[in-house]
């Protein structure tokens, strides 16, 4: 080794993550709760989607796990192709979103990431974020012969109308009674209100970590909020996500204090739209980086703060309904564009990176038209790079490479 | 100063030599399986050709798919930005481009500098492309030069409707079987990269003069289906298929 490189190395160093290796073995210590015999622990298991009401799971005990999380980890090491290609031979369309394929194969083998899920004792499905997770879970439901919950959360394009507040209550009542009915005993309501609690400080923290980019230059990138949501995701409404995410955004003030920036130099700063393509996680970021372009922002872990704004922390049961009916995922190309633009605005991007994702259709599909609202409304370029986030095989290097190099000669 | 632009594509590679803003000379030979080598032979081609020699080069700019792997180059630069370039150079008027090359087709919208404004690319499939172009030629027995002249004589176009190259290919050999027309078949061909190339351009706002680049702009046929699909007139300058080389050797010439 040179010595040039010694040199290096304290550089590299000052700008990783301390909080990465917590997270990592907080994220390791709740799959291993979730995967002791429930003899030991004591407690259920509820598979959940990722936008789906977590709270009254915690409030009953119950250990919650997401497939999607899983999805992701299964695209983040690679076995999604494999895993697809099984789906495939089972008779799953290619078309269906990776996610779903993957989960669906799994399933059936002895494998997979962390050696497979737990087997859950009832499936909470939401779909709020895609019609996908309705036909995937009742196949889930029918193969481990366990009862299914379906919240059905209307679209609010553009508003959320009391009709639509009627018929989402009352789910949540229904939802209620379910939990108490597999659980044996009656739902605690003023452990309710401590969990809701906790769940709007664990979302409010989220947010303010997410803002930290604001500062010039960045702390982190959106490659680390990829890596630090699955908190928010998986374990919402616990003490443990507020503990972890205070030390997380105190490590990022630190960092702007000391003027200590993810990237070496920050020439651009842009948005990012979309799952992540996870398999290729660490080629994007080093690409983007070789770039000195930042990736301050994403639509995609802010996704899980995006409704906190109609939650009333005071009246956690009753705000539910619109919390989790009007996320972002659940609302018209119209609001979403303004998400974007407002983003733009607020992290001063230079630029919109969208990922259209084969998989998620809900989320690629009006892209061409938010694409064109934000060149129209702000007048930033944007780039359009295909992909999906877990089946590598709709991945294909040298296009997305050239694609980005040409975006980034084009901001110059 | 003089400068040379490389830009090896996936069927073939081309370079081009700059001396103070005035072309010397291009030439273009087939890529082959190593891309790397095809960088250094058309290279090598050049200079034998214009009598120069490597010293004489001041700066050489990388472009296409195998921008990466010409070590010999200074630096390498998408071919996006160099299509704009070599076409500012070629035709300062010029404000969108086709190029439709190997296994990719484009719709570049440029500014009176030659910088891009917004592009948009073909997805993963080679619909649409110099290879569709090949696999079609193969169906019909055809030699692809002949493409263009064929399908002036259509006196109707064939539908071909499928995006899929493989596709596409097998509607090709029903239309064979059904004992249409050659000619009718090739300007059916020529209407449906016109179709995927219109919705390219029209999603970025394609606006007039344009040019078309690459070596697909050498086929007549594709040039008149475009012109009917954009409604306006396309430009085909001789240097087509090298004006990513001569951007690249043009943007050579600006590096210190
Ligand atoms: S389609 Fe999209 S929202 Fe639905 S499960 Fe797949 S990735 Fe998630």
């Amino acid at each position: 080794m040179s010595s040039a490189e010694k040199v290096k190395d304290p550089e590299k160093e000052k700008r990783k993550i301390k909080s990465d290796k917590k997270m990592r073995d907080l994220m390791t210590a709740y799959y291993i709760e979730a995967k002791t015999p429930k003899e030991q622990t004591g407690k259920k298991i509820a598979w959940i989607t990722s936008g789906g009401p977590v709270e009254p799971l915690h409030v009953m005990d119950i250990i919650p796990v997401y497939p999607e999380n899983y999805g992701a980890m299964i695209g983040a090491s690679k076995m999604g192709v494999e895993l697809c290609e099984k789906a495939e031979a089972m008779g799953y369309s290619s078309d269906l979103c990776s996610y779903a394929r993957a989960d669906i194969a799994c399933a059936t083998v002895n494998g997979g990431p962390i050696g497979g899920l737990p087997e859950p004792d009832m499936l909470i499905c939401c779909n709020n974020i895609c019609g996908t997770v309705l036909k995937w879970y009742e196949v889930q439901a029918r193969y481990y012969k366990v009862p299914l919950f379906i919240l059905d959360t209307p679209i609010c394009h553009t508003e959320y109308n009391p009709d639509m507040k009627r018929y989402v209550t009352t789910q949540i009542q229904e939802y209620i009674s379910f939990l108490e009915k597999i659980c044996g005993k009656s739902f605690d309501y003023d452990r309710m209100m401590e969990v809701g609690k906790l769940s709007v400080q664990g979302q409010k923290l989220w947010q303010e970590v997410l803002d930290t980019t604001m500062n010039r230059p960045a702390p982190m990138t959106c490659f680390d909020a990829f890596f630090h949501l699955a908190m928010i995701v998986t374990l919402r409404g616990t003490q443990t996500a507020v503990d972890f995410y205070e030390s997380l955004l105190a490590e990022m003030k630190d960092r702007i204090a000391q003027g200590i920036g993810m990237l070496a130099e920050e020439k651009y700063r842009l948005v990012w739209d979309n799952l992540p393509v996870w398999y290729r996680l660490r080629w994007l970021s080093n690409k983007f980086a070789a770039h000195s372009a930042c990736l301050v922002a994403d639509t995609y872990t802010s996704g899980w703060c995006s409704s906190m704004k109609y939650l009333d922390e005071n009246d956690f049961l009753g705000s539910l309904a619109e919390m989790y009916t009007r996320i972002f995922l659940n609302t018209g190309t119209d609001i979403m564009a303004d998400n974007i633009v407002k983003m733009v605005e607020k992290y001063e991007a230079d630029g919109v990176v969208f990922h259209s994702n084969r998989s998620c259709k809900p989320y690629s599909l009006g892209q061409y038209d938010i694409q064109r609202i934000i060149q129209e409304k702000v007048g930033i370029p944007t780039l359009m790079i295909e992909a999906d986030m877990s089946d590598e095989r709709n991945f294909s290097e040298s296009q997305v490479e050239t694609r980005i190099d040409a975006f980034i000669e084009m901001l110059k | 100063m003089i400068t040379a632009g490389i830009d090896v594509g996936s069927i073939s590679a081309k370079a081009a030599i700059i001396k103070d803003h005035e072309l010397l000379g291009s030439c273009v030979i087939l890529t082959g399986y190593n891309s790397r080598n095809a960088g250094r032979q058309v290279f090598d081609r050049i200079l034998s050709e214009l009598h120069l020699s490597e010293s004489q080069i001041d700066k050489i700019i990388a472009t296409g798919y195998g921008r990466n792997s010409i070590e010999f180059a200074d630096k390498a630069v998408t071919e996006i930005t160099c299509h704009a370039a070599g076409a500012n150079f070629l035709n300062p008027e010029i404000r969108s481009i086709i190029d439709i090359g190997g296994q990719d087709s484009k719709a570049i919208v440029i500014n009176d500098k030659g910088k891009v404004q917004d592009f948009s690319m073909n997805d993963k499939c080679a619909a649409g492309t110099g290879r569709f172009l090949e696999v079609m030629a193969r169906a019909l027995e055809v030699d692809l030069d002949a493409f263009g002249e064929l399908s002036l004589q259509a006196d109707n176009i064939a539908s071909i409707s499928s995006l899929c190259t493989v596709f596409a290919e097998s509607e090709v050999i029903s239309l064979i079987a059904k004992g249409e027309k050659r000619e009718n078949i090739i300007a059916g061909i020529h209407a449906s990269i016109g179709s995927r190339v219109m919705a390219m351009g029209k999603r970025i706002g394609i606006t007039s003069p344009v040019m078309m680049t690459g070596g697909v702009a050498k086929n007549i046929g594709v040039v008149k289906a475009l012109e009917e699909k954009f409604n306006t007139p396309i430009i085909v300058s001789t240097h087509a298929q090298v004006n990513g080389a001569i951007g690249a050797a043009l943007i050579a010439s600006t590096l210190s």
